[in-house]
């Protein structure tokens, strides 16, 4: 073994944490990060002060490291690759032995590789694109509490995208107008309802009041429609023992499914509460408010396809992914490369798709794909086609603001899916002829052709912020 | 400009889930999605239930799912001969995809009398 002597100082990250010859381990969590240094320190320096300040190091040697195996814990950057169109970034992959992170904690994963290093002086600005988790470490995640599978069975929703609506006005509504709302929605053709992430329990709708008549809702809409509702109570709240309360009676009222907001509530409420699904047989929907700050800058802070995986890690049955189409940002590459990361059980490389690593998820459940926010019936065909059927696609205002009102607007949405469901599995082009596909449609549904007419005009057509990086 | 003249009573209706709101399905459209299931490799199937306990997440199964069967008009013919057994059933037509342990397709191809 060879001798070691304390050697007080300050040293160069490099020569510990650079490896450009490290071959990884299966083992290994592997990271890629997009890495934008102060002009004059070299790339190796900057890509090893990463890897360093995200695992065993610190700005200056200590002598109780010599009381341990560094090689063996220390994380290593061990590649450097320029970011196609961008002379002043590059990317730096740091590889962590698994032994560094607690098992089933992405909280742990998270505290470590986006922890201090994000505020390192030596580096004007820091992303995470992309985590690779080693399949030994998937093994220990509990996951999604059901899963697309389990959801389909449950539900009896097959063959199709499900569809859901958030109720709006989103804020101020009494509790029995805000049933009302949701009844009227699911007797016309929705499978599901959501809350909106800010209604938590305010003085005009206490939680409990909303719930019993949500509850309400769900059971007469499923007698009459004969098909299975649900509407996605939100049991976000400011400590995790009310959080429990109200899942508990969300679950007394009889609806299949919880929603929780990850981001703002934090993963371990969401792990937590995710455990708590799976053994009360809950559906849990995600909501990810937040997510744009820590997401959109093109250069700093996490990926959303990060949060994504660490979402289905941590647990949860839907996640929202943006709609591609709709009002708020997402481009569309971009989006498959995460919306495939919530369903496969592999997914591979594919840069074009923003995605750096293969990641292998095992047996660990798939999560829908929820698009939500400024979507409505034209928009359908394209819908389909993106996001597949193993998605739930919300219109709140294209189901609310419908002439005729919410079970109107449901019907004109449901009979919209369905023709475009139709169209495709006949081998129809249903984006290109999206037209025709639901003027033919509507001919049979008057609600369909006064909801084309109400929202012919609109269209939200701006340049995305956070593109893929492309020369 | 909404008037209350002009906005139409919704009435709920009961769907039956997938395409329970498209028109009642043609010959050709019934074989069109036979055809899609046995493309994407599934195993098609019938199910039938007396329309008072459709709710329920079993219905009787027709025979056995047509492991193999990549004829459309066989699966027809098999739907037809339900149909005649049970006339008063609704007749579901599904497709098993093994692959995800799920079905990639169901709907309700005849509703009986209620």
């Amino acid at each position: 073994m060879a001798v070691k002597t304390y050697d007080a100082g300050v040293k160069e990250y490099r020569d510990m944490y650079w490896t450009p010859d490290y071959v990884p381990l299966d083992t290994d969590l592997l990271a890629c990060f997009k890495v934008t240094g102060q002009p004059e320190v070299p790339r190796e320096e900057v890509a090893a002060a990463v890897a360093a300040e995200s695992s065993t190091g610190t700005w200056s040697t200590v002598w109780s490291e010599l009381l341990t195996d560094l090689e063996y814990y220390k994380g290593r950057a061990y590649r450097i690759e320029d970011v196609p169109g961008d002379p002043e970034s590059f990317y730096a992959f740091v590889a962590y032995p698994i032994d560094l992170f607690e098992e089933g904690s992405v909280v742990n994963v998270l505290t470590s590789l986006v922890g201090n290093v994000f505020g390192f002086k030596a580096l004007k600005h820091l992303r995470l694109e992309d985590i690779r988790f080693p399949i030994a470490y998937i093994k220990t995640c509990g996951g999604p509490p059901a899963g697309i599978q389990v959801e389909r069975d449950r539900l009896n929703k097959y063959g199709r995208p499900m569809l859901g609506a958030t109720i709006k006005p989103k804020l101020g509504l009494s509790a029995k107008n805000y049933g009302r709302a949701v009844y009227e929605c699911l007797r016309g053709g929705l499978d599901m309802t959501k809350d909106d992430e800010n209604v938590n329990s305010q003085p005009f709708m206490r939680w409990r009041d909303r719930f019993e008549f949500v509850g309400e809702a769900i059971q007469k809409a499923e007698q009459e429609t004969g098909e299975r509702k649900g509407h996605y109570l939100n049991v976000t709240a400011a400590t995790p023992e009310e959080m429990y309360k109200r899942a508990e009676f969300a679950k007394e009222v009889g609806s299949p499914i919880l929603m929780h907001d990850f981001l703002t509530g934090g993963f371990t409420a969401n792990t937590g509460l995710a455990n708590w699904c799976r053994e009360n047989g809950m559906l849990l929907h995600i909501h990810r408010a937040m997510h744009a700050v820590i997401d959109r800058h093109p250069k700093h802070g996490i990926h959303f396809r990060v949060l994504a995986k660490c979402l289905r890690l941590s647990g949860g049955d839907h996640l929202h992914t943006g709609t591609v189409v709709g009002k708020l940002e997402g481009d569309r590459a971009s989006t498959l490369g995460f919306v495939d990361q919530l369903r496969e059980s592999f997914v591979p490389e594919d840069r074009s798709r923003g995605v750096f690593f293969d990641q292998d998820w095992g047996s660990l459940p798939g999560v829908f794909a929820v698009a939500s926010g400024g979507i409505h019936v034209w928009h359908m065909p394209a819908l389909v086609t993106i996001f597949g059927d193993d998605s739930m696609l919300q219109f709140g205002g294209g189901t609310q603001g419908h002439p005729w009102g919410n079970a109107a607007g449901a019907a004109a949405n449901r009979v919209a899916l369905e023709a475009s469901v139709k169209a495709r599995n006949e081998g129809r082009e249903i984006e290109k002829e999206a037209r025709d596909i639901l003027t033919e449609a509507a001919k049979s549904s008057p609600e369909l052709a006064i909801a084309m007419e109400t929202w012919k005009e609109i269209k939200f057509e701006f340049e995305t912020v956070d593109k893929l990086d492309v020369a | 400009m909404t008037d209350i003249h002009t906005i139409g009573d919704y009435q709920t209706a009961n769907t039956l889930e997938t395409f329970g709101f498209m028109p009642k399905m043609s010959q050709d459209e019934v074989y069109a999605q036979i055809a899609y299931i046995i493309a994407q490799g599934w195993t098609p199937a019938i199910e039938h239930e007396h329309p008072s306990r459709a709710f329920d997440h079993y219905w009787t199964m027709w025979k056995l799912p047509f492991f193999g069967e990549t004829d459309m008009g066989r699966v027809m013919q098999e739907v037809d001969a339900c149909r005649a057994a049970y006339p008063d059933h609704h007749i579901r037509l599904l497709g098993y995809d093994n692959y995800t342990q799920s079905q990639g397709s169901a709907f309700v191809v005849y509703e009986g009398r209620r």
